[in-house]
């Protein structure tokens, strides 16, 4: 990749979300906020090369895509005063000081808005936040590219002709708004930490840092809610062990694989301190939900030395909690994975068996399968499992990893 | 910006047909707060005429253009700045109409 090349590339997974916030909260539209900074890039990446890359990209980027905005909307007031009379008018007044000033939170509560389908949520702030193109958030959730794309303009419609606000939610509706903006934060955490692009590395460290960092936001604003605390310690403890989970030629290393030494002290310090505040407030009579579970499920996980060191039964006893709060059956395909080290792997195929129905489209099911048939003997089986979860991974780096393993069996 | 607030009941589970009292309160709540535009319950739907004057002549018939279980009982329309205030007040509307409700922008 040449320099101006990923000088672009940097600049999109910097300034993206930024660009198209500043763009919405001034214009109050996000077709025209998404594609003014569509533009911009395209912009960006005709006139690099010749002029060389600005000194300041995200100031240079915002500036051009605000011409290129009140551009579309000289445009559309020839032809519709109404219309443009609508848009000018629709920008909101700055928040009182006091309340959480950041552009593109305001734009999550939009994207999130319960309104809307939570399909389209997380579509759209995927697309308006992070910046995904409309292909690799259909591939994220397994949808056609089409479908994705109906999907979030539709969305993007009815948040203009119902007039869905794009500001923060009054102090009553928060807490029900965030809960949707935590299982969007979710979303975007894990297709950073399982990238989908085929030109973007394994882990798209931009994403999970993205969705850290707004999940700490929404912490600091809802302290007392557990379900942000547990989702805070679950991306933590996640990210904690990145630097070991992609080897020096970008290959996924898996959990028994990993170099431990290399996992972040202080990320693992820090989720387990969360997790402990809400095993106290469990034990105090809250009941935990998903994020607070997964993060108990992490906790774990990371408190083992040694992969041998691990306390399954304990694993297994959090994902039966798990199941009973969220019947799902990726959830039952990761309890599989407990279960196979306290029961074997026979035991755990039988359950993974199961989910053939549900899961045939998803990577991980046969990647799970292709191990458990592996460690069973059952080679042929096996190999053939790989080559369905080959097919189906879009990570380079789990493409790199399960290569590897089919190609160690006998 | 105003948005058509249907109020919608269900033939086989109907909301209570006590609610008067409490809508005219709410309804002078919407006024006093400046949403209320227009408001009314309806006639059963057996009172509706389907009329298609497409062809060469008016078509007349009997009952609502659609038979469905969930049917429209009665109407509001009301002024907000945007849809959070809106379904804020149609949170509201359904307790007080013991029936789902239906917010729909006008253009």
């Amino acid at each position: 990749m040449s320099d101006v090349a990923e000088a672009v590339t940097r600049a999109h997974h910097d300034e993206w979300a930024r660009v198209v916030a500043a763009l919405t909260r001034r214009f109050g539209d996000l077709d025209i906020a998404e594609e003014a900074a569509a533009e911009a890039f395209a912009t960006a990446v005709e006139r690099w090369p010749a002029d060389g890359v600005p000194p300041n990209p995200g100031a240079w980027l915002t500036t051009t895509a605000n011409r290129r905005a009140i551009d579309r909307l000289r445009r559309e007031s020839k032809r519709d005063d109404k219309h443009r009379e609508a848009q000018m008018t629709y920008g909101h007044p700055p928040e009182p000081a006091g309340a959480i000033d950041d552009d593109r939170l305001r734009l999550i509560f939009t994207c999130c808005h319960p309104a809307l389908a939570m399909e389209a949520r997380v579509a759209l702030t995927l697309r308006m936040v992070g910046g995904l193109t409309v292909p690799e958030i259909a591939r994220a959730f397994l949808v056609r590219g089409t479908a994705m794309e109906q999907r979030i303009t539709r969305a993007k419609a009815k948040i203009k002709a119902a007039r869905i606000p794009c500001r923060m939610p009054s102090a009553d509706d928060l807490p029900d708004r965030v809960s949707g903006v935590l299982a969007v934060l979710f979303l975007v955490f894990n297709e950073g930490y399982l990238a989908s692009g085929p030109g973007a590395g394994p882990v798209r460290h931009d994403l999970t840092t993205e969705a850290i960092r707004l999940t700490r936001l929404i912490r600091a604003l809802l302290p007392q809610d557990g379900e942000v605390a547990g989702l805070l310690a679950l991306m933590l403890l996640t990210e904690a062990r990145r630097a070991a989970r992609v080897s020096a030629d970008g290959e996924l290393v898996a959990l028994d694989e990993q170099d431990r030494g290399a996992w972040d002290a202080e990320l693992i310090a820090e989720g387990h301190r969360l997790v402990r505040e809400r095993l106290a407030a469990a034990a105090a009579g809250a009941a935990p939900g998903r994020y607070q579970i997964l993060a108990a499920i992490n906790a774990v996980h990371t408190s083992a030395r040694d992969i041998r060191d691990t306390d399954w039964s304990q694993i297994l006893a959090l994902y039966d909690q798990l199941v009973r709060l969220d019947p799902s059956p990726i959830i039952a395909l990761n309890r599989a994975v407990a279960v196979a080290e306290l029961d074997g792997p026979e035991v755990a195929l039988a359950i993974v068996d199961r989910l053939a129905e549900a899961l045939a489209g998803y990577h991980a099911y046969h990647a799970t399968r292709a191990d458990l048939l592996r460690r069973l003997g059952r080679s042929r089986q096996s190999r053939a499992a790989y080559d369905r979860a080959i097919e189906l991974a879009g990570n380079t780096g789990e493409t790199a990893y399960l290569t590897r393993r089919r190609a160690q069996l006998r | 910006m105003r948005y058509l607030v249907s109020v919608i009941d269900d033939k086989d589970n109907p909301g209570s047909t006590d609610r008067g009292p409490a809508i005219n309160a709410f309804n002078e709540r919407l006024i006093a707060e400046g949403h209320w535009v227009f408001s009314g319950g309806l006639a059963d739907t057996g009172a509706a005429t389907v009329v298609d004057n497409r062809g060469e002549q008016a078509v007349f018939s009997d009952g609502p253009f659609v038979e469905s279980k969930e049917y429209l009982a009665g109407v509001w329309v009301w002024e907000a700045p945007d849809l959070d205030v809106a379904l804020r007040l149609a949170a509201e509307a359904s307790e007080v109409c013991d029936r789902k409700i239906e917010v729909r922008p006008f253009l």
